[in-house]
């Protein structure tokens, strides 16, 4: 196994941007990290996308990206985890490099999300869930983390307000995120004055519907200078990866996420780190809930903990351990097949130094976490300056 | 040039209303964020033989009234329009004969989605000013269509506003100093042929569609009048809801007061081709010789009409010579619950004949 760094990025501004299709997207990204590494080539590409066929249409994405990158040839994988595509195609890429079948690798993730209306995305993002015990019976996604979420109070004591919490930070976050869809400060009052959407979870306490792409370039390690002559290489120190039940009722405890316990337990092994050695986190806070559940997963609190946690300001940017700086999937958006490329292209640029207001100071080791469905996948990666 | 302009006009308001609590008990709605998201508070229902027609005849008998004039010397009447009672068989015929129009009069029926009304308005400004008419009626009306359960069923209401114009000068009530036109070919809202009910791109509808063509309108409006917000006393925009047109209006540097006068939409929904027209027939009622008046539509598909009015001398002769907008929207108003406005809107399925 070769060791893999991450030499180039790529990603634009986030939204519902209405004048750009899918391939747009996906290819806009994947230019930027191709001239941000300064690479010459690339041998092989990976595509995280969740749903392009209900989105739009468009499936067949490994021919889409190939033919308008204008690399005709260029083999493609197409890779599908739900909202954990997009780090589930790092995976692959880095699994490609890692076993010398390619030097240089394009990872990019990409969802158009608004070409549907509000109960057509709805449709398309339960797909993720468990269609014959979930689905026929009409549980759609905030519904399910409503259930944790109420489950959580009644088991930890989690408080209403210290779900506003979550998102308050991470609108205030965002605020630094250029690319970021949200940027606008919220108040927690603004949060629970907010539509009801699945109680106790109103509609600033979930993730937008996002139009977005990601792209990231990797390398051996062994061979960054040579090929990326313009990147600066950032390792990938560790990477789990784990599934869990489909549906939620299956789980032995709804406050409990499996899936990212296991995959954090392998990527810390396989980086030889351990939980507060980690300067910072992104986490699929798809709902606020998920954000204090992820916490708890990763190792960053005690079960029960998380929320307490936040209340003190431990999870904000100059806090003990920083989590979402790029304003996560509340504030930044969350163009499902593209939020992972994206998690792991923030931890980059945290990493180079290179983020602006919302730079982590000092930051040496970064966690990325990505998650499907109700947590049934989950992938964490880990990297190092 | 000789000066044209708007010599009468007249609106129309059914007097039943129903409440935005009302429609949100029936399908388990939250009420207040349609209150406070979307600035709603009730809307206009057209009574059971209440249609485009006969409102748009009550609006221009109002209109002929303020214009003062002989109603067989209208030769030319256009009724813009989605809800034409008649899918083949114009309104206008029936508008003009009730009017005393006919038989010299040319007439068609307009569609363009919201904007249909200030398209009448625009072409019947033409034929005055081309001298081929001397006078034209201009109708905006409709009882517009939201789905059972749908977001526009918050705001999808009835009305009819209709405008005279001509070019005596001293007739003139408010001269048309400039039109402007601003279209692209966008698909944000459309009714096929045989749909009961109009489909809608959700948010697609906002930005790229309202926010872009209105703001368009405006900015091409005061570059070709070499105007800025602060010369005009009032401004109406279309009204699909609260938020839009005042949103459109900050976004364009325009103050709520300028705005407030011709914004009816909080208390009647939105009238879709009446929309911007019964917010100018609102400012008419209001204003004073002198003042100046943008109006910018929008249609969907989409496009908007801007105009730059400037009220008259004789402006004040006339508005009380008719009942006025704020005076049919505040007055007289009868609630209906869900169930009688269901059978109003002919929502509940009947035995076939």
């Amino acid at each position: 196994m070769r060791d893999v760094s991450i030499v180039g990025v790529g990603i634009g501004h986030w939204g519902e941007l209405w004048n750009d299709s899918l391939r747009d997207l996906a290819v806009a990204a994947s230019l930027k990290a191709i001239a941000d590494a300064g690479v010459d080539r690339v041998d092989s590409a990976v595509i995280g996308c969740m749903s392009s066929g209900i989105f739009t249409g468009q499936e067949h994405l490994a021919s889409v990206l190939g033919d308008y990158l204008g690399r005709g040839p260029l083999p493609v994988t197409r890779v599908e985890s739900a909202c954990a595509s997009g780090a589930l195609a790092f995976k692959a890429g880095y699994a490609e490099v890692a076993a010398g079948i390619s030097d240089v690798v394009l990872v990019c993730g990409a969802e158009k999300m608004n070409d549907l209306d509000g109960s057509e995305s709805t449709y398309a993002l339960g797909t993720a869930a468990d269609q014959e015990y979930e689905g026929y019976n009409g549980a759609t996604f905030p519904g399910l983390y409503a259930m944790m979420a109420l489950r959580h109070m009644h088991e930890f004591g989690t408080t209403r307000r210290q779900l506003s919490l979550v998102a308050v930070k991470n609108h205030a976050n965002g605020l630094q995120n250029p690319n970021a869809q949200f940027q606008m400060a919220i108040t927690p009052e603004d949060v629970e004055k907010s539509a009801k959407v699945a109680d106790p979870l109103r509609l600033l306490d979930c993730s937008p519907v996002t139009d977005g792409a990601a792209a990231l370039i990797l390398v051996p390690t062994e061979l960054a200078k040579k090929l990326a002559p313009g990147g600066a290489p950032v390792a990938v120190r560790g990477i789990g990866h784990a599934t869990d039940t489909i549906a939620l009722h299956s789980r032995a405890s709804l406050t409990r996420l499996r899936a990212v316990e296991v995959s954090a337990e392998r990527a810390y092994q396989s980086a030889g780190v351990k939980p507060a050695d980690i300067h910072l986190a992104e986490v699929h806070d798809c709902f606020t809930i998920a954000e204090l559940m992820a916490m708890e997963a990763l190792g960053f609190a005690a079960p029960g903990q998380s929320g307490p946690m936040v209340e003190r300001g431990e999870t904000a940017i100059g806090g003990r351990i920083p989590i979402n700086p790029s304003g996560g999937l509340k504030s930044k958006g969350h163009p499902v097949g593209a939020t992972g490329v994206a998690q792991i292209l923030e931890i980059v640029e945290q990493l180079r130094g290179q983020a602006g207001g919302r730079q982590v100071k000092g930051a040496k080791l970064g966690l990325a976490q990505n998650m499907g469905g109700t947590g049934g996948s989950s992938i964490v990666t880990i990297l190092g300056a | 040039m000789a000066k044209i302009g708007i010599i009468g006009y007249g609106s129309c308001i059914p007097r039943n209303r129903i409440k935005v609590e009302e429609i949100a008990k029936v399908w388990g709605a939250d009420a207040e964020s349609f209150k406070r998201g979307l600035l709603l508070e009730e809307k206009s229902v057209p009574s059971p033989d209440q249609d485009t027609i006969t409102m748009a005849v009550e609006a221009s008998r109002r209109a002929v009234l303020r214009a003062g004039i002989d109603p067989a010397k209208i030769g030319a009447l256009y009724v813009g329009s989605e809800s034409h009672p008649y899918a083949v068989k114009p309104s206008g015929t029936v508008l003009a004969e009730a009017l005393g129009a006919t038989p010299e009069c040319h007439t068609a029926d307009l569609e363009f989605a919201c904007k249909a009304g200030t398209e009448a308005m625009y072409i019947c400004s033409q034929l005055v000013k081309a001298g081929s008419v001397p006078y034209a009626l201009a109708v905006g009306a409709d009882t517009s269509q939201g789905a059972p359960g749908d977001a526009l069923e918050y705001s999808a209401a009835a009305g009819a506003a209709a405008f005279v114009f001509g070019s005596e000068e001293d007739k003139i009530v408010a001269e048309l100093v400039d039109t402007y036109a601003f279209m692209t070919d966008t698909p944000d809202f459309w009714r096929r042929e045989h749909m009961h009910y109009p489909r809608h791109g959700g948010r697609f509808t906002g930005e790229p569609a309202f926010f872009k063509h209105v703001c368009g309108a405006a900015r091409g409006m005061m570059a070709k009048t070499k105007t800025q917000p602060s010369d005009f006393r009032y401004v109406v925009f279309h009204q699909p809801n609260g938020k839009f047109p005042l949103r459109a209006g900050q976004m364009l540097g325009f103050k709520k007061e300028q705005i407030l006068t011709g914004w009816l939409v909080n208390r009647l929904g939105n009238t879709y081709s009446g929309a911007s027209p019964l917010g100018l027939t609102a400012v008419l009622d209001e204003a004073q010789a002198g003042d100046r008046i943008l109006v910018v539509s929008f249609g969907s598909g989409a496009g908007s009409d801007g105009f730059v009015f400037q009220a008259t001398g004789r402006l004040a002769s006339v508005q009380k010579l008719a009942a006025g907008t704020r005076e049919q929207l505040d007055n007289k108003k009868r609630y209906l619950d869900y169930g009688t406005y269901a059978r109003y809107r002919g929502k509940i399925r009947m035995a076939e004949k």
